[in-house]
């Protein structure tokens, strides 16, 4: 799992049937200081986070299949919760 | 997930006959400002994507998940047809609260 920010949305209206009802964030990985890292990708979204929000995401078959649909679905990508609060101790 | 666009199409007579019926495309994937982010790949198409047309796409084992037969060679297909990008890009909000 790794911290994002939201950038934004993709609406769609012809799409893979399992896709039917999930929106789709764009996300942007970030490191522990919140700024940017490496490119941005798409994830469905399970717990309503907005633009600005600062969310966990797993982008990985397993989790997705198992918060968003059954063991068969082909989703990839999936918001796992929004972040209130980092406390990094020290870097190393 | 990634956007991509398609720029063109794949004819394969001899495949797999798990993909066999399966439309192949080309697609450029693309970031969420429309740039080009690494090379072009062939992808199966499950939504009757067209050429130029935004989509977007699955890799890893997902991408076989999304066909008839889900035990298939396959590492890219393109899953939906992208009507609009929305970028609201206002950085982090409640930066200061949320990094200590």
């Amino acid at each position: 799992m790794f911290l994002c920010r939201v950038k934004g949305s993709v609406t769609s209206t012809i799409k893979h049937s399992c896709y039917k009802g999930w929106k789709v964030l764009i996300l942007q990985p970030i490191d522990a200081k919140g700024k940017d890292k490496g490119d941005s990708f798409l994830a469905c979204d399970s717990v309503q986070a907005g633009p600005g929000d600062v969310v966990l995401a797993a982008r990985e078959g397993n989790a997705a299949r198992q918060i968003l649909g059954k063991d068969e679905d082909p989703f990839h990508a999936v918001v796992t919760g929004i972040v209130d609060l980092i406390d990094v101790h020290k870097s190393i | 997930m990634k956007l991509a666009k398609v720029i063109g199409t794949v004819v394969a007579t001899q495949k797999d006959k798990s993909i066999q019926g399966c439309k192949l495309l080309m697609i450029q994937p693309l970031t969420d400002e429309m740039k080009p982010s690494g090379d072009a790949i062939a992808a199966i198409d499950t939504v009757q994507a067209g050429p130029d047309d935004l989509v977007y796409w699955i890799t890893g084992r997902e991408a076989a998940l999304a066909l008839p037969d889900t035990f298939a060679p396959v590492d890219a297909t393109i899953v939906g047809i992208v009507d609009g990008v929305d970028v609201d890009d206002k950085g982090i909000v409640n930066k200061g609260r949320i990094f200590l």
